[in-house]
């Protein structure tokens, strides 16, 4: 039995009277890739909300390593090791794209002001390594995302290495999940197929864990050891993608009910 | 860009129009405008308040100046034309003077209503510069009919200039711009210009410039002229070749050139003050205190994106905690204490000032908190005027005789002499540039942009955003309490009403002019701002304009935001976060004409 390193207990959350989510309960443990799929409106980037504390539950309880995230600011959930990404990307696109990568290593780095204006040997130390982390996570990608890169501004990139930067942005944190949200929306076909090794490799070099949401079908199978189905707030069915996908109430829920049961 | 402009001059132009085919309406609208503009400026009073000041005697005043422009430049607008791709463009010719004539005339006649106007009317109770003085400058004492006819003649004369000027090949209206330009700077300069021929004992060149009882003589005129079109012609292609040469050797070794920059702007500092007479070294000084305290204010609101409207607040802690600290008559506490000792205490208290107002107000955001900055920094003021405070502040009587500032025992600077307090003030301007440039590279000064960038991502990448905020406050606010300590020190003694909202207004229009985020364009807004037009409370070299001061910076503001809303030397990211559309589109461009290549499909723009 691996180490269960996320734990979601009876999680719900209403916003004014509706059931974003209710009575979600899962786990996830260390070293795997799961996958949150659902239809429109099913509450799966609320969950991710919730983990990475911009939303308050309103009953249930998100344990992290044995200890809960409620009450946590986002930025002490992500200092944690929880990482994320998002689904409308959102890089801070007018720093360079080094700098989206060292600036979100801010929590693993303590240097302050003192250190900057009197350019301590800890401070020139403390910046060589922020840098080279980023670099390294740019790395990730190929030659994509540095060289005479480096220095751009995030906003001229196209938007497959946008969504590329967003998840480097995440591993610069040096988090232990990544949560990432859509990580192919609006890829091509040979991108999303790309990434989807990436992930894969996102788990088995860097040894991060990670909760994927996403609507394309080919990537969930190909990399997710186990997957969620949500539907209108409501945990439909879990388990590994062919056990999933073979399910009724799954299948009732991407497709509707087939007809004669309607009527 | 380059792009769209090789392919301007690949356009083959049309013929020009017929000089009737016009678009009347359009004409008549700019027309009006024309009529507003004059009359606007006519009843702000400038026309007969600086009439006085001679810029070339005798033929022309500053007061007229006010007016003339007005036709020229809309004469000359309503004709500009934007050319996108695929436009027609189309030869210009006997069209633009038709139409810069038709605008300026019906600018002329609305000018001459408005003679007619204060001839018959007395409207002098909303509108205060409803006289006759007014009418007798704007018909030159001949009469109302004169003076309309005249107007009208004028105005559509100017506007004729103006539709001709794009007649006229790039080159001659590049002259015709610098030589007007170089005249009237020259001239509004002159009180500045005469005190510093004195130091550099250029006397003999002022003479001959200028005449005696005030303005340029004919000949002067003509010899800055001679000396614009020398610039342009010869010097211009030196310039441009200069600026290429510093731009490749940037490319080589950027260290280099940076600390070539520095060093002569060290010297210049430390020599110039020498030469310069008390006129210009006490503009200087002005203009530096603005400057450190828009230093502050770039690194709240430029770095940190915190809007802050009260920040005069921290000029005033500074200024009132230095007075209590040095002055002998400063009624409640008074330890007397040398102004070096006190700056410690100045800074410890800028500190509190900003933690107790910065805690309350860095939770709320956008135009929340700017109203409550606002809201803050009267309420300093007012505590300071209170009767509850007035035991140790003075409360409307201030806080007077502060001896001048001494550093560390070795030297006193005294209020008296501009040249010493010019140093000081020289000396903390470093220390801000400094404290900028170092923060702005670093851990800090990242999590300071990314916050401004998009606050809730920023706290989701670990960035804890109200210590980054609340840090980002209080250290603006040490710099804007060095700027009220040295403030008082020259001075010599604090009021309250030295600490108005407009000095926050003041500021940040500072920095808003100058480039927001960039220390250069900040400089360069001081300069502009309160060296030229002079401060909130400070005589700038255009002393004649302090009465029409508000009024330009409104101006000033408004044109900067509808056509370089990233100020004058701006920022790379901000231009780029203000200009992010046309920005894509260039992309867009771009990547459809290099369709074949992969990368660019993609929408990528290719490296230059």
């Amino acid at each position: 039995m691996s180490e269960r390193l996320l734990d979601i207990q009876n999680l719900s959350v209403t916003f004014g009277g509706l059931n974003a989510l209710s009575d979600l309960d899962f786990h996830v443990d260390k070293g795997e890739i799961v996958s949150v799929i659902g239809p429109n409106g099913a509450g799966k980037t609320t969950f991710f909300n919730m983990i990475s504390g911009m939303v308050t539950p309103t009953s249930g309880d998100i344990l992290f390593k044995g200890e809960s995230l409620l009450g946590l600011d986002p930025n002490q959930v992500t200092a944690r090791g929880i990482a994320r990404t998002f689904q409308n990307v959102r890089l801070f696109a007018n720093m360079t794209i080094l700098e989206n990568v060292m600036v979100s290593q801010h929590c693993r780095t303590k240097q302050g002001i003192m250190g900057a204006l009197f350019q301590t040997g800890g401070f020139k130390r403390e910046e060589q390594e922020i840098r080279e982390h980023g670099e390294k996570v740019l790395g990730f990608f190929g030659s994509r995302l540095v060289g005479y890169r480096l220095n751009q501004p995030a906003s001229v990139l196209s938007y497959a290495n946008r969504r590329r930067l967003e998840i480097a942005r995440a591993m610069a944190t040096k988090p232990e999940v990544i949560l990432l949200d859509e990580p192919v929306a609006g890829m091509n076909p040979k991108e999303s197929e790309e990434l989807t090794g990436l992930i894969g490799k996102l788990r088995d070099e860097w040894g991060f864990t990670i909760v994927m949401i996403e609507h394309d079908m080919g990537v969930v199978r190909d990399v997710s050891d186990r997957v969620v189905v949500l539907d209108h707030g409501e945990t439909i069915a879990q388990g590994s993608y062919d056990e999933v996908s073979s399910n009724p109430a799954v299948i009732e829920a991407y497709l509707g009910r087939p007809a004669e049961e309607a009527s | 860009m380059s792009g769209t402009m090789n392919t301007d001059e690949a356009i083959v132009l049309a013929p020009a129009r017929g000089a009737f085919d016009q678009d009347w309406r359009k004409l008549v609208n700019w027309g009006l405008i024309c009529a507003l503009a004059l009359i606007f400026v006519s009843l702000t009073d400038m026309p007969d308040k600086l009439d006085k000041r001679v810029i070339v005697e005798p033929l022309l005043s500053m007061g007229y100046l006010s007016l003339i422009w007005i036709p020229i430049a809309l004469g000359n607008l309503v004709t500009r034309e934007v050319v996108l791709e695929g436009m027609t463009q189309h030869k210009k010719g006997l069209r633009e003077l038709v139409a810069g004539v038709s605008v300026g005339a019906i600018g002329g006649a609305g000018l001459a209503l408005l003679i007619w106007l204060l001839d018959t009317r007395d409207l002098s109770d909303p509108l205060v510069n409803w006289n006759d003085a007014l009418l007798e400058v704007l018909s030159f004492g001949e009469g109302v009919g004169y003076g309309a006819i005249f107007w009208i003649l004028a105005s559509a004369g100017l506007g004729l200039v103006g539709g001709a000027l794009h007649l006229l090949p790039t080159i001659a209206n590049r002259l015709l711009f610098a030589i007007s330009l170089t005249i009237v700077l020259t001239a509004s300069l002159e009180s500045a210009l005469d005190d510093i021929s004195e130091g550099f004992r250029l006397e003999w060149l002022f003479e001959a410039l200028f005449e005696k009882k005030g303005g340029l003589s004919v000949q002067g005129a003509i010899i800055l002229a001679v000396f614009a079109i020398a610039w342009v012609l010869v010097l211009g292609g030196q310039a441009k070749r200069g600026r290429a040469a510093v731009a490749a050797r940037r490319e080589l070794s950027p260290m280099k050139v940076n600390t070539v920059g520095l060093a002569l702007i060290a010297v210049a500092a430390v020599v110039l003050p020498m030469f310069l007479g008390r006129l210009t070294n006490d503009l200087l000084t002005n203009v530096g205190l603005f400057l450190l305290l828009a230093l502050g204010l770039n690194i709240v609101v430029g770095l940190a994106g915190i809007l802050d409207l009260g920040y005069v607040a921290f000029f005033a802690v500074g200024g009132y905690t230095a007075a209590i600290m040095t002055s002998p008559s400063s009624p409640g506490l008074s330890p007397e204490l040398p102004w070096w000792v006190a700056i410690f205490v100045v800074v410890f208290m800028a500190i509190v000032a900003g933690l107790f107002i910065g805690a309350p107000v860095i939770r709320m955001r956008g135009d929340y908190l700017a109203i409550v900055t606002l809201g803050f920094g009267e309420i300093i003021r007012l505590t300071v005027r209170s009767d509850w405070a007035s035991g140790f502040t003075g409360g409307a009587q201030g806080i007077l005789s502060i001896p001048g500032a001494d550093i560390v025992g070795v030297a006193t600077v005294q209020g008296t002499d501009p040249q010493q307090v010019l140093y000081l003030v020289i000396g903390f301007v470093a220390i801000a540039i400094y404290v900028s440039w170092r923060l702005e590279n670093s851990r800090i000064g990242r999590a300071w942009m990314a916050v401004r960038e998009d606050e809730s991502v920023a706290e989701a990448m670990g960035i804890n955003t109200v210590n980054s905020k609340l840090q980002a406050f209080v250290v603006g606010a040490i710099l804007a309490s060095f700027s009220g300590a040295i403030f008082a020190a020259k001075v010599g003694s604090v009021f309250e009403s030295s600490f108005k909202i407009l000095v926050s207004i003041v500021i940040l229009v500072i920095v808003i002019v100058g480039g927001m985020g960039r220390i250069a364009g900040v400089a360069a807004g001081a300069l502009v701002l309160v060296g030229i037009l002079g401060g909130p409370n400070q005589p700038g070299l255009l002393a004649e304009f302090s009465e029409f001061k508000l009024l330009i910076y409104g101006a000033l503001l408004i044109w900067m935001m509808l056509k370089r809303p990233e100020g004058l030397i701006p920022n790379v990211r901000r231009s780029r976060e203000l200009h992010q559309e046309e920005f894509l589109q260039d992309a867009w461009l771009k990547a459809q004409a290099n369709d074949d290549d992969d990368e660019a499909a993609s929408g990528e723009v290719a490296p230059a």
